[in-house]
């Protein structure tokens, strides 16, 4: 008779994991809602400064994880602008000095066109799978959407952010909002994620706000116009010839 | 000797013009001296700064750092040589961690470097004492210039933000302990100096150097695996180049002021000539060879340039002694500009440099005084002494 109290076991167990699955199921739903074969993106983005806003038309042609160019379209200023990713390596073209430069080292911590984002943050693109360790810690309704809350510690020590909490949307499994921390544990950046919209199937968020914690100011403003997935994307955009074209 | 009166006797003969010259030719002379003597001080209190506060008696940098390349700082770390030890424990080498890392003050992101450094060395000026402060938040020393530009002061607290040396971030807060004054702007504009075993903690980088100063009492380097020795020949380079840019562009000025000497030396040649060609006639046909005239000629102009040697002498002895002596302020946006400049400029005015301007304005000024007077050698006398020039 032992064994019916197990079967109830599995059984209840097998009821809550049709509820609840584990952090690390969820991650790998948030990774494959987010990644795609190649990725062509409009956006606009919105810099709070202390003297008033500046919105940075771009639009950008991502392949998989490791490539992605960028190309500036308003305002006049910044038009022109290019930005290359190859794996690790990062280069920017600015037409007014019809310079090609490698940003590395000190450059990569620096904000990019003053937005609470630095090119590092841009630059991130690994899995959170492959990154973290996943807990479940709770669960909160973030603008009428249940949520898991999730915490994230490395699990290695090669990491940018070395512990995050992420709000996911239990239904769409995609992040609402994400707290990035520093290794002491101390807040360092926040992620608002709102107009979630569904896209050639996938839940594709519309705006997302980042904010440098430790900066003073509103934080940036990213609005999605458009995305395409799995569009053919020229080999030769990611070539640091194309950033001179 | 006869040469030498007769071109005293003439020079003086010829009143205002003389004076004229000679002044013109005593501008020359301080104004040289001065310039020169002026970045002589500034080199020689430029090494000295550089020595105190910065460099030592050399600095050995790990092999895959090169500050001029800051792409090179996040991995140009490492344990100090064992070549190196003895000196470290002896306080005959300092090692030095350096880090890249963001700062906050009053909210605004700033790039900065994070020098580590043990807070009981002696080896550089740096007052390192304060930040061995055993408070909570990183204890951290800057340069006035860095305080002004951050608007932080003593006892202010700012937001750190770094990476380890495995890329993850992390952020605390820093207390300044202690605002310093230095005139080597190297190790102020953009750097925050903080305890060594707190950086090493915060990088994970324990018993890790970058460089490693040493003392200016060691005379032989040691080689060291996997460190690169640094002199002053190579330390200093860029100072030195730096002068020799600025005596270059205040060479302009003075040769400009040697070239008008010159010009007025060279007039005053060329109408003594014609004026005085019955007195070179008389001179040629009483039995003086022309060479003879020729030279008294030069000897004539070239005493311009110790008369106005003279002269200089009267008012530029107590100018430039008075500034030896009390320095030369310079104006407050030196401060800034990022180079090894103290508040005043000490002139180092050396024999060699007044001999040897001395003796540039004398070849000059002979050399002037002799061309007009070659004119002489084709006079025909006694066309001269009828007042022809032939």
């Amino acid at each position: 008779m032992k064994w019916i109290p197990c079967i109830v076991l599995l059984l209840a167990g097998g009821g809550l994991f049709a509820q609840q699955p584990t952090a690390d199921y969820i991650l790998q739903k948030i990774d494959d809602n987010q990644n795609a074969d190649s990725r062509i993106i409009s956006s606009r983005m919105i810099i709070h400064g202390r003297r008033g806003s500046r919105t940075i038309e771009s639009k950008s042609w991502i392949e998989g994880d490791e490539k992605s160019f960028t190309e500036y379209l308003a305002p006049a200023r910044e038009k022109g602008t290019k930005m290359l990713k190859l794996g690790d390596d990062l280069w920017t073209y600015s037409p007014s000095t019809d310079r090609i430069i490698r940003i590395s080292g000190h450059m990569l911590r620096q904000s990019v066109m003053g937005s609470d984002l630095s090119y590092e943050d841009m630059m991130e693109d690994h899995s959170l799978v492959e990154m973290y360790k996943a807990t479940i810690i709770g669960s909160e309704r973030i603008d009428d959407r249940d949520c898991w809350i999730i915490e994230l510690t490395a699990k290695n020590e090669e990491v940018a952010y070395y512990a995050r909490k992420i709000w996911v949307d239990r239904e769409r499994y995609n992040i609402l909002r994400e707290d990035r921390f520093g290794k002491s544990g101390r807040l360092l950046k926040t992620t608002t994620v709102s107009d979630v919209r569904m896209q050639d199937g996938r839940w594709v968020a519309g705006r997302i706000v980042f904010k440098d914690v430790l900066k003073n100011g509103e934080g940036t403003e990213f609005l999605v116009d458009s995305v395409e997935f799995n569009r053919d994307i020229p080999a030769y955009l990611f070539s640091k010839a194309a950033l001179k074209k | 000797m006869i040469a030498l009166k007769l071109a005293y006797r003439n020079l003086k003969g010829a009143g205002l013009r003389t004076w004229l010259n000679v002044i013109v030719l005593s501008f020359a002379y301080v104004i040289i001296i001065f310039n020169q003597g002026f970045l002589d001080g500034w080199s020689r209190q430029a090494r000295e700064d550089m020595i105190d506060w910065e460099i030592g008696g050399g600095v050995y940098w790990n092999a895959a750092y090169d500050p001029y390349d800051i792409f090179t700082i996040q991995d140009g770390h490492g344990l100090p040589p064992s070549a190196l030890q003895g000196l470290i424990e002896d306080n005959l080498a300092e090692p030095v961690l350096v880090a890249q890392a963001a700062i906050y003050p009053e909210g605004r992101v700033q790039s900065i470097l994070l020098n580590g450094i043990d807070p009981g060395q002696t080896i550089l000026k740096l007052p390192t004492a304060p930040l061995a402060a055993d408070i909570d938040e990183i204890p951290v020393l800057i340069g006035t210039r860095m305080a002004k530009r951050t608007g932080l002061q003593e006892g202010d607290f700012v937001t750190v933000r770094w990476r380890d040396v495995n890329d993850t971030f992390d952020a605390t807060e820093a207390k300044v302990v202690k605002i310093m004054k230095t005139n080597d702007a190297n190790v102020d504009i953009g750097q925050l100096w903080v305890p060594m075993n707190r950086l090493q903690t915060m990088m994970s980088a324990r018993g890790e150097a970058t460089t490693i100063i040493l003392s200016p009492e060691i005379t032989d380097p040691p080689a060291a695996v996997g460190w690169e020795f640094k002199d002053y020949n190579f330390l200093l380079k860029e100072v030195r180049a730096l002068i020799k840019t600025k005596s270059i562009g205040g060479s302009t000025m003075f040769i400009l002021l040697l070239f008008l000497a010159g010009l007025a030396i060279f007039d005053s040649q060329m109408l003594a000539v014609f004026k005085r060609r019955k007195e070179i006639g008389t001179l040629i046909a009483l039995g003086m060879t022309r060479t003879r005239v020729v030279r008294i000629f030069t000897v004539e102009g070239a005493m311009h340039g110790i008369l106005a040697a003279l002269v200089a002498a009267v008012y530029g002895i107590p100018l430039l002694g008075m500034l030896a002596k009390s320095g030369w302020a310079m104006p407050e946006v030196a401060d800034t500009m990022g180079i090894v400049i103290a508040e005043k400029i000490f002139p180092l005015f050396s024999i060699g440099l007044i001999a040897g301007t001395t003796a540039v304005v004398m070849i000059t000024v002979t050399i002037v005084s002799y061309i007009p007077a070659r004119k002489i050698a084709q006079l025909n006398p006694t066309e001269a002494i009828k007042g022809k020039i032939s």
